[in-house]
């Protein structure tokens, strides 16, 4: 039987259909007000399967699917020993949430780290950024912004931080040289996450903000190491719960 | 409830709110204690210690103390219990375990501040605790700097502080201030009480208080078989309540409870299946009703099987002599018993950390959730300390207060936890 690895996050669903150890259907839409009713659009077109959820999501979706579910942390380490089985740290920088993660070679868990209450230099943080900003998120992620370093952002709170962005943006600072402030105080936020767990090589960095190259530039930086990053990091979560036994 | 109103109304409560307070608190007991299953039949005289919590223990104290007996208030397990009981006082430890008038203690304290002291300052603003008003002294110590700069505040709103300096370290010179400190506070008490503190008296209170520390002692002892015997909501419960509750009475009832937790080892009845994962809960104190991360770890699976913290271990862990040669020894007992006690505002405090691998040991603990409230920088602090002891052993720091808004987060955080001790097990 095929096995469906459901991720119900904050800001998206994302769906991995697994069969025979190989992906062969990835899906992902808005989380929206009503998660559950999407994954069960998003269910009815494809085969049936044996499903486990993770994410925020998932004690709904054990309810309403009365399926096994799986927490964030181990579904990330299993999702991302199946993209590169060298890997032993995983950082997820997710919607809301942040992790760091050390595996061992078979993919289990031996420590993580996770941000708390605060959501601050995370991909909500980025976005509502961009929205200050006035640009797209491939505007805002563009790696070329590395050239133009001349500001600094001091809030790590979204609400001050927008408010420190609209006061820059006032003092006549341009906006390639704000958006790198921001991109690299999410990049210090995730270090030093990854700093109390020891980060150990190789690292993959995987969730959404992956996908914006100058987070991941930065946070290499900050590292000191390269950073893996899978094509579909958005969908190691889902991954990880398909390959849950 | 109602026969109490005019109790309360007397001590000057907020009837509206304090009822609110009552239903929340039913509902929260409710919903996090008897929903669990097969508990121990021992456990209804807590329960019913808690649906009475306001009411008829307040009326034991109020009828006592027209009796003649006066109310000690503390918040601290380095107030000497012996010496309270020994001048004829009820020993009472405040309400500080809840969400309750914020607002109002943020108008003496920064915002920054841990959810313990603000609660126990929120009771007394928002008219909402019955036990410090029937208290005639309070005493408080110099346990964290939060506390200390409360207590002044508290001192001008109440009148009645008395404030113990607790050093900073175990040298000579610090014990010989704590020696001065037990010998201040006997004075004091004696003034209050108008019962002389003689060594017979404090003999035989010192036997009272030995009693509850070896029933506390002998239900931690029970919680070391597998399955555990009893739920770590249920004991934590037990050990909250030993904090008000009648000492003689509560003694009697929790060895009752211990004897069929005896018939429950033997014949391996237990509350969380065989091979739970067992967890070690360590750091700040849960003022009672904060039920919150024994809650969020039991309903995801785990058996708490331990509390290293005052409302726990910290409590029970000494004895202090029973025999005493004239009164200036039986203090310099006392006094010695209580520096045994690992709190983290000491330092260094490296007693904790053995006492911790100790207990994970004679529990037989799968994994450490140390539990810090935010803002109390010295557990915080120490949590770094506790992991690298531990070095590769499961360990999870929580940092959190009473509110429920991170519950969903911690949730996620627990599970994991919960499932990288099982495959450690495997």
């Amino acid at each position: 039987m095929p096995r469906i690895g459901l991720d119900i996050g904050s800001r998206n669903i994302k769906i991995a259909l697994l069969d025979g150890g190989r992906i062969t259907a990835l899906k992902k839409e808005p989380s929206g007000f009503d998660p559950m009713e999407r994954c069960r659009r998003l269910l009815a077109e494809l085969p049936a399967g044996q499903i486990t959820a993770t994410g925020y999501g998932r004690h709904l979706a054990e309810k309403d699917f009365s399926c096994a579910t799986v927490s964030e942390i181990s579904a990330f380490a299993r999702g991302a020993r199946f993209f590169d089985p060298t890997v032993r740290t995983v950082i997820d920088v997710g919607g809301q949430d942040s992790k760091a993660i050390r595996v061992d070679g078979a993919g289990r868990v031996l420590l993580f780290e996770m941000n708390d209450k605060c959501a601050a230099g995370t991909g909500k943080f980025l976005e509502i950024m961009a929205r200050a900003l006035e640009m797209t998120m491939e505007e805002f992620g563009d790696p070329l912004h590395r050239n133009e370093s001349r500001v600094r952002i001091g809030s790590l709170c979204t609400v001050f931080a927008e408010s420190e962005v609209v006061s820059l943006i006032g003092r006549g600072a341009d906006r390639r040289s704000i958006a790198y402030a921001l991109h690299d105080m999410a990049a210090e936020r995730a270090s030093s996450l990854a700093g109390r767990i020891g980060v150990e090589p190789s690292v993959m960095l995987a969730g959404g903000c992956a996908r914006n190259p100058l987070f991941a530039e930065l946070l290499a930086k900050r590292l000191g190491t390269p950073l893996l990053i899978g094509e579909t990091p958005e969908f190691t979560g889902a991954v990880g719960a398909a390959l849950t036994e | 409830m109602s026969n109490y109103d005019q109790m309360w109304k007397e001590l000057g409560l907020d009837l509206p709110s304090h009822e609110g307070l009552l239903n929340f608190l039913g509902e929260a007991y409710q919903g996090i204690y008897l929903t669990q299953k097969n508990r121990p039949k021992g456990m209804e005289y807590f329960d019913f210690v808690i649906s009475e919590v306001h009411g008829l223990r307040i009326k034991e104290i109020v009828d006592a103390r027209k009796a003649g007996k006066k109310g000690i208030g503390t918040f601290c397990v380095y107030v000497p219990e012996e010496l309270v009981l020994a001048a004829n006082g009820i020993y009472i430890g405040l309400c500080a375990g809840a969400e309750v008038g914020t607002p109002q203690a943020e108008q003496y304290l920064p915002r920054n501040t841990c959810a313990l002291i603000k609660a126990f300052f929120g009771f007394k603003l928002a008219n909402l605790c019955p036990y410090g008003e029937v208290t005639d002294l309070i005493v408080g110590e110099t346990t964290c700097d939060g506390k200390k700069k409360a207590y002044e505040a508290f001192g001008e709103i109440t009148g009645k502080m008395h404030i113990m300096d607790l050093p900073n370290t175990k040298s000579a010179e610090g014990r010989a201030l704590w020696r001065a400190e037990v010998a201040r506070l006997k004075e004091k008490l004696e003034t209050v009480t108008g019962v002389k503190i003689t060594a017979e008296r404090l003999a035989e209170a010192t036997k009272i208080v030995n009693d509850k520390r070896r029933a506390l002692q002998r239900l931690a002892a029970l919680r070391a078989a597998d399955p555990t015997p009893i739920s770590g909501l249920d004991a934590l419960l037990i050990n909250q309540v030993a904090f008000y509750d009648d000492p003689l009475r509560f003694t009697a009832m929790l060895n009752k409870l211990c004897d069929e937790l005896d018939g429950r080892v033997k014949d391996k009845v237990g509350v969380a299946p065989m091979g739970a994962p067992r967890i070690l809960v360590s750091g700040s104190p849960m003022a009672i009703p904060n039920w919150k991360l024994h809650h969020l770890l039991e309903t995801s699976g785990a058996a708490v099987v331990g509390e290293e913290s005052c409302v726990g271990a910290r409590n029970y862990r000494a004895l202090t002599p029973e025999k005493f040669d004239g009164i200036e020894d039986a203090l310099t007992k006392i006094a010695e018993r209580y520096l045994t006690i690992d709190c983290a505002c000491f330092t260094p405090n490296d007693e904790r950390l053995e006492n911790i691998v100790k207990m994970r040991d004679e529990l037989k603990a799968d994994g450490i959730v140390h539990y810090a409230l935010q803002f109390c920088t010295l557990y915080t602090s120490e949590g770094f300390k506790v992991a690298k002891e531990l070095k590769e052993f499961p360990f999870l720091r929580v940092e959190t207060d009473y509110s429920m808004e991170d519950a969903g987060q911690l949730k996620t955080r627990i599970e994991a936890f919960l499932e990288m001790v099982r495959n450690r097990k495997k």
